[in-house]
């Protein structure tokens, strides 16, 4: 049995997965029903200045059949009294002393606010604060949320009040809406924070009504810019993970979030450096209930890995996580087609004909025959991804007896060839 | 819950025992006017839309006879883009909506299909051409413009699949159209030999309303060649003559006992099935044997049953493999109650009183790929017998009295590529000539030959 235990920039929990702060941790009927289901840790939904929510509040994507492929929000912090949240924070972490409680927070941006604020929630014996500088919608207009975590020196600013005003472990939550999310980790680490947690949502717009045309989510005909979050956003909270691991290593702890709904899930944020994973949507999609296998699976996965704690893989991928110059130039593969396997449905062939390299042939002698023309494959891997087989389309490394080479120092390029002259 | 009412009867009575009303009323409704196949809803459409992978090359639409572009409408439902779905369908076969319900998909597109192939379930796509047509339908939309008037007139001898489809595209092509029947409705098959619950509600009529409803088709019911027109006389009166009547005759069994009261062709009980105001008061035995091993078969064993009939033995004289019904229909009416019988060939109906009391059968095997008797005999006891051994074409009418001979050959009428006969100006299609006497192939051939008549005539 592996062990799953963490301790997070020196907040313990049972388990790496945690409830993002939202709306499965906004009261403590919820985050109870979460403990008891298992979850090793929850963020409590921003605490803060009194706000107002609307009706509707949510959005999202179905695809190709599957729901809330994508999901979207336009709910505000908590819209419950600090003093309520509060009451409900210390009797939560009383009866669950073993799980993480975590606050979120977020006021305005001036010293006494924060100065004000911190030791009350101290006082709740809550694991530690998160500070919400990622909201993108609503709170950013009131120069809260996002409109902090886009400007670093705010970030520095606002981390360094954390600090400097109560003794908890700090996490800085950061938003996905910057150009280069390396600034504001930077500017956290500046301000002396203990840790970082990534990604907020993403601003986004999930859809217009053709007969309203509203944007959606609709409020009585209008809608307004929302934080798009779910399995869609997966892979822009690995990047962003991923490049913060990489210039931090280990010196900085990561709380994952992004399109977490299984272990596997999880398991990628770890390897890609997180050290808990924090989850909302799939919770909001399907109950508290799948916690059991993400942590059954986890387990299971790393026993049969050799893995026996969470440490032992965490950041594992980041030194395979390089720049796209170092990548090997001289690395050549190319697609095989199981014909056993094949259903002859031809998307391999049409996705290589229409879009790609006209390296699959339609038919030979009359019958449908889709076969790679290994001198027009790139190996770019599109008929694998396409075909809706398991392992009929395959990539075969061809063997072409040359070295690694890196762009940098490849002879193709450009750089290299000037210098030769 | 179907309740049998059966008066209580001395067994050892011979009497037949032939009555109407067998049923609660509900019974009725359940078994003849709801669907066979359920038809999908609006989500489960999406879903099942989902499963079709776009192939491309799509080996489903090779499959049809009328070659519809399968996943561009199933892409289309996806899309919520019925309308575009529905004319994906109806343009080359303006009989989508029949075909989505009688075509033997199991055997055509969906045995295709590469979800089969890779997990033998394919793609439902009989029920979403079903969801596309219904939901346009529903619309009232008349879709299709005739071309301008090309003077031309043609005439089409049955109102059914065939000829309907080859009316409509001539209609369309801009020519004017006479459409002759012999029975009272148009619809063909659709309208009297499909089973109830394959097409329930009054279906086939407001299919037949919605191709008519293009303009310029003039239906003549009534009106059988032979007794009320003659070839020659269409030949002189039309510019074309398009031969879709169908095999109206049936082929005896050729065992003694046939003229016996209880003893009927399968397609005349179930056109009276179809055509009956009254279920309820539509008589059916109590014991019905069906011999044949065709889909008229299995229908007619089915709705016999479903009537009320208390035991239902289907005898086919050869194996399942060789049935010419579906191993789904086979199953379908297994499940319904009826029982299958194989290797078994009709020796004689035997009667009292010239009434049947039972059929005698003689066990029938292979040797040397022939099939023989085997000399053992048994009687299965029945009240009626429903015969379905084939229907032919009713070959007087197009023959007798005419200045040239129509090439038929097989009981069928000879033609070439696209629809022609031996004589010229005359075109054929559908059960009268050679093929698999599916709807969908009737379709087809009427779509086919108008294309054809339109090439001709215009020159």
């Amino acid at each position: 049995m592996a062990d799953l235990r963490t301790n997070f920039a020196g907040i313990k929990s049972p388990n790496p997965f945690w409830l993002a702060s939202g709306p499965p941790t906004d009261k403590a009927y919820n985050v109870e029903r979460a403990f008891e289901a298992g979850w090793g840790g929850v963020v409590w939904k921003t605490v803060g200045e009194q706000v107002v929510n609307v009706s509707s509040r949510y959005g999202a994507n179905a695809y190709n059949g599957t729901r809330v492929a994508g999901f979207t929000n336009i709910e505000l912090i908590s819209d419950r009294p600090v003093e309520v949240n509060l009451e409900e924070i210390r009797a939560v972490k009383k009866r669950w002393p073993d799980r993480a409680v975590v606050v979120s927070l977020m006021v305005p941006c001036e010293e006494t606010a924060w100065k004000n604020i911190l030791p009350a929630v101290e006082d709740t014996g809550c694991d530690g604060i998160e500070l919400n500088f990622g909201c993108p919608h609503g709170m950013s207009e009131r120069g809260m949320g996002a409109a902090v975590g886009q400007v670093p020196e705010y970030v520095t600013m606002v981390t360094e009040w954390a600090k400097a005003y109560s003794d908890m472990p700090v996490i800085v939550k950061l938003t996905p809406n910057v150009n280069d999310v390396l600034y504001p980790a930077r500017a956290a680490v500046d301000g002396k924070t203990d840790a970082v947690s990534l990604i907020n949502t993403v601003a986004s717009v999930i859809g217009v009504d053709l007969d309203t045309m509203s944007p959606l989510p609709e409020v009585n005909g209008k809608g307004s810019h929302g934080g798009y979050c779910g399995p869609a956003v997966k892979p822009i909270a690995l990047r962003m993970i991923g490049d913060i691991a990489r210039e931090f290593g280990s010196g900085l702890p990561i709380s994952g979030i992004g399109g977490i709904a299984t272990w596997r899930d999880a398991a990628e944020h770890i390897a890609m450096g997180s050290g808990t994973v924090q989850v909302c949507t799939a919770a909001m999609h399907q109950g508290f209930k799948i916690v059991e296998d993400m942590a059954d699976g986890l387990s299971n996965w790393m026993d049969s890995k050799g893995y026996r704690t969470i440490d032992d893989f965490r950041g594992q991928a980041i030194e395979n996580y390089v720049r796209w110059e170092n990548l090997d130039m001289n690395y050549e593969i190319v697609a095989r087609i199981d014909q056993d396997a094949c259903i002859k449905c031809g998307l391999c062939h049409i996705a290589c004909e229409d879009t790609a390299h006209q390296a699959i042939t339609a038919r030979s002698n009359g019958e449908r025959r889709y076969e790679v023309v290994d001198k027009e494959c790139v190996g770019c891997n599109l008929c694998m991804l396409v075909c809706p087989v398991e392992n009929c389309i395959t990539m075969e490394r061809v063997d072409n007896g040359k070295p690694y080479v890196s762009w940098i120092d490849d002879p193709r390029n450009p750089a290299n060839q000037q210098a030769a002259e | 819950m179907v309740k049998l009412r059966f008066a209580q009867r001395d067994p050892m009575a011979e009497q037949s025992d032939i009555a109407a009303g067998r049923l609660d009323k509900a019974a009725y409704e359940q078994g003849f006017s709801s669907d066979a196949k359920v038809p999908l809803d609006q989500r489960r459409a999406l879903i099942e839309a989902s499963r079709c992978y776009f192939c491309y090359d799509a080996p489903c639409v090779e499959a049809c006879p009328t070659s519809i572009d399968i996943p561009s409408f199933i892409r289309k439902i996806s899309t919520h883009n019925i309308r575009g779905a529905a004319l994906d369908i109806l343009e080359p076969n303006i009989f989508g909506g029949a075909c989505a319900r009688v075509c033997p998909v199991e055997e055509l597109c969906e045995e295709a299909c590469v979800r089969d192939a890779q997990e033998t379930k394919p793609v439902a796509i009989g029920l979403l051409q079903r969801f596309a047509t219904d939901r346009f339908f529903e619309t009232g939309e008349q879709p299709f413009t005739r071309a301008a008037p090309s003077g031309k007139r043609i005439a089409v001898v049955g109102a059914g699949p065939a000829g309907l489809s080859c009316a409509h595209r001539l209609a369309r092509l801009g020519h004017e159209v006479v459409v002759y029947d012999a029975r009272d409705k148009a619809g063909g098959l659709n309208e009297y030999g499909i089973a109830a619950y394959k097409v329930v509600g009054d279906f086939a009529q407001k299919e037949v309303d919605f191709i008519l409803a293009i303009g310029g088709i003039t239906l003549e019911t009534g009106k059988a060649l032979g007794k009320d027109l003659s070839l020659d006389d269409l030949r002189r009166d039309f510019d074309a003559v398009f031969l879709a009547m169908g095999q109206a005759g049936v082929r005896a069994v050729g065992a003694g006992g046939e003229d016996l009261t209880g003893v009927e062709p399968a397609v005349d009980f179930i056109a009276r099935l179809r055509q009956a105001p009254d279920l309820a008061a539509l008589p059916v035995g109590r014991r019905i044997v069906v011999i044949g091993g065709g889909n008229t078969a299995i229908d007619a064993a089915i709705q016999s049953k479903r009537l009320g009939a208390e035991d239902v033995t289907l005898v086919y004289r050869r194996g399942p493999d060789e049935m010419g019904a579906t191993d789904h229909e086979q199953e379908f009416a297994q499940t319904e109650g009826v029982k299958i019988k194989h290797w078994a060939k009709p020796v004689r109906f035997v009667g009292d009183n010239g009434v049947l009391s039972g059929v005698e059968f003689e066990y029938t095997q292979l040797a040397g790929g022939k099939l023989e008797g085997t000399g053992d005999t048994f009687v299965v006891p029945a009240d009626m017998a429903l015969t379905a051994v084939g229907q032919v074409l009713v070959e007087d009418p197009v023959k007798d009295g005419a200045k040239e001979t129509l090439n038929i050959s097989g009981g069928r009428i000879v033609i070439g590529e696209q629809g022609h006969t031996s004589l010229k100006g005359v075109y054929a299609g559908g059960d009268c000539v050679e093929g698999n006497d599916l709807t969908v192939q009737a379709v087809e051939d009427g779509k086919v030959t108008a294309r054809a008549i339109d090439d001709d005539l215009r020159g």
